[in-house]
């Protein structure tokens, strides 16, 4: 039982008329871990935490969320998600305070509401009411919402779009204690750091599908190479150093006297470059290793930008 | 920063009666908190009683005391006020707004959301009706009839205009809903016999407007509490048609986002 993903979808297709905003996607998200669903904007993002949310019916493929059918079963599996929608879901009169203590109170052993207010900064608006929060509290409130029921799974979706530097920490910090705490997080984001930083596994969704899906390492050892740069005098004959690099490496001159090797930038490969510069009477400035981003990977994947 | 174990899941849903009760709670709360909806079910309602009780504005007909006419008319005012109107545009800002949405991931199942809806409703009237007798009851208002037809009539009142309310919410934006529900307000205050009598409309009108829900409420609330009358089954009969109606195409209708 505990073995099988936390959310299991194959071959999922959504359409609104005559636009398809899921296109046959495949999704498995492990139990107990942080996964991140990374896309553009109409990516198709919302529609799958939706689905599997039980707010849509499928056109076509299968979803199961905890083992259940989430539009037949939504009895037994509202109880046992978190949801954090994108925006709303507040009576626009309710105060923050009012409003979260209502929610704790549909669940049978909810986390102490007077510690997550105090944890997600909300104590000095608990009593305004929702509509004159701004937008980050806002956000926390929804945030808070979704975990006051103590659920197995919580779907939060683009959970710090908006959000100022600090209540954006503040929310990965939470994030990473529901992790601890053995709860599964879904999270879509089209923020790349936020993925490198939170999850430990990322499915990248492009045209209503998932086109990479795995750690952040991973993604970004198996898309794209790392690079290594220096500069020096122009003009270095690169024939002697590619013989002393390991076979599937690259190195040229980009610029005159700047700099490029490619390929696995390990230690070793290091030493090799600074040991045939020195051979030559190379001052190799500025030396910089880069690693790639998921970033890179993205825009190699589907030629877009996402936001950084 | 938290405590490890703080989030370990523990899921489950609270008992039903402890959900029910705390979600009609909050809807009462938002709903005296609204001023709007407070000028709609309170004051607009005890003004005009106060107003067209000690002036002598309008022509309540047969010639009794003008609280007597008017107080059962007030009464179904207040009944419209709140179960369609209020509850109409409450509900309709309640689906743009997402929290139909929200509160449908929630372990509170949507029955249970109706349900508690409807006991907000209630409570409402409740205060509402204490006020307006309190208010009747010092402008020399003295009622007749059996409190348990009244009651009865009320219920029914509140279960078509509740229909019809939700059927409004549920299929229109919400900007429509508001305009829509406050000029159905207006003219059913005035074309529904609350203040001014159907007699004073041409026969083929008044035809028409008596099969109104509004018209059929303060019509069989005025011949209990004026007239003494026993229970009033046409009007009822109307009441019971437009709540089956009303009730049966929300619930086939209704969209939650």
């Amino acid at each position: 039982m505990r073995e099988e993903p936390a959310v299991d979808i194959v071959g999922l297709v959504k359409r609104y008329g005559s636009k398809t905003a899921v296109d046959g996607l495949d999704l498995s998200v492990a139990r107990a871990a942080v996964t991140a669903v990374l896309g553009p904007n109409g990516a198709g993002k919302t529609t799958t935490v939706e689905v599997c949310e039980g707010y849509r019916r499928p056109d076509a493929g299968t979803v199961r969320v905890l083992g259940l059918d989430p539009v037949t079963e939504a009895a037994a599996l509202r109880p046992r998600i978190g949801v954090m929608l994108q925006s709303g879901g507040v009576y626009s009169g309710a105060r923050a305070e009012e409003m979260l203590r209502h929610t704790a109170g549909l669940h049978a052993h909810p986390v102490n509401v007077d510690h997550l207010i105090e944890r997600l900064g909300l104590g000095s608006c608990g009593r305004t009411p929702y509509r004159r929060l701004s937008g980050g509290q806002q956000q926390r409130l929804a945030l808070a919402m979704a975990v006051v029921g103590r659920p197995e799974l919580v779907f939060l979706d683009e959970p710090t779009a908006g959000l100022d530097p600090q209540a954006r920490r503040a929310t990965w910090e939470l994030v990473r204690d529901l992790r601890r705490d053995g709860v599964t997080v879904v999270l879509t984001t089209h923020y790349m750091d936020e993925a490198e930083q939170l999850a430990d596994d990322v499915a990248i969704v492009d045209g209503g599908k998932v086109i990479a899906q795995g750690s952040p390492e991973q993604l970004c050892r198996g898309g794209a190479e790392n690079t290594l740069r220096f500069t020096g005098r122009p003009g270095l004959d690169l024939a002697s150093l590619l013989k002393a690099l390991p076979a599937d490496s690259t190195a040229d001159e980009l610029t005159s006297g700047s700099y490029r090797v490619t390929g696995k930038i390990d230690p070793q490969l290091l030493a090799t470059v600074t040991s045939w510069c020195a051979q030559n009477g190379v001052m190799p400035d500025r030396i910089s290793v880069e690693r790639h981003t998921l970033e890179d990977v993205f825009l190699e994947l589907t030629g877009k930008e996402l936001r950084a | 920063m938290t405590a490890t174990g703080t989030f370990t899941p523990q899921p489950g849903a609270a008992p039903l009666p402890r959900m029910i009760r705390s979600q009609a709670v909050l809807e009462t709360r938002m709903l005296l908190r609204n001023g709007e909806q407070l000028l709609l079910t309170v004051i607009i309602p005890s003004l005009l009683l106060v107003l067209f009780s000690t002036v002598d504005i309008v022509d309540t007909g047969s010639g009794g005391k003008a609280v007597d006419f008017l107080t059962p008319g007030v009464l179904a005012l207040a009944v419209l006020s709140t179960a369609f109107t209020g509850q109409a545009i409450a509900t309709g800002f309640e689906r743009r707004y997402g929290v139909l949405k929200r509160l449908g991931a929630s372990p509170l199942p949507r029955w249970a959301l109706m349900t508690a809806k409807t006991c907000s409703v209630l409570v409402t009237e409740v205060l509402q009706v204490a006020l307006l007798t309190v208010i009747a009851l010092a402008l020399g208002w003295s009622p007749h009839g059996n409190p348990l037809t009244v009651a009865l009539l009320l219920l029914l009142g509140t279960a078509a205009f509740s229909g019809l309310g939700l059927l409004m919410a549920g299929t229109l934006k919400a900007e429509a809903t508001l305009a829509a529900a406050n000029l159905v307000f207006l003219l059913l205050l005035v074309g529904g016999g609350v203040i001014v009598s159907l007699d004073k409309f041409p026969d083929a009108a008044r035809g028409v407007l008596e099969l109104l829900p509004v018209s059929a409420l303060s019509d069989g609330l005025r011949d209990v509490l004026r007239d003494g009358a026993g229970v009033p089954w046409g009007d009822l009969g109307i009441l019971a048609v437009w709540a089956v109606l009303g009730l049966g195409a929300a619930a086939r209708f209704f969209r939650w986002e």
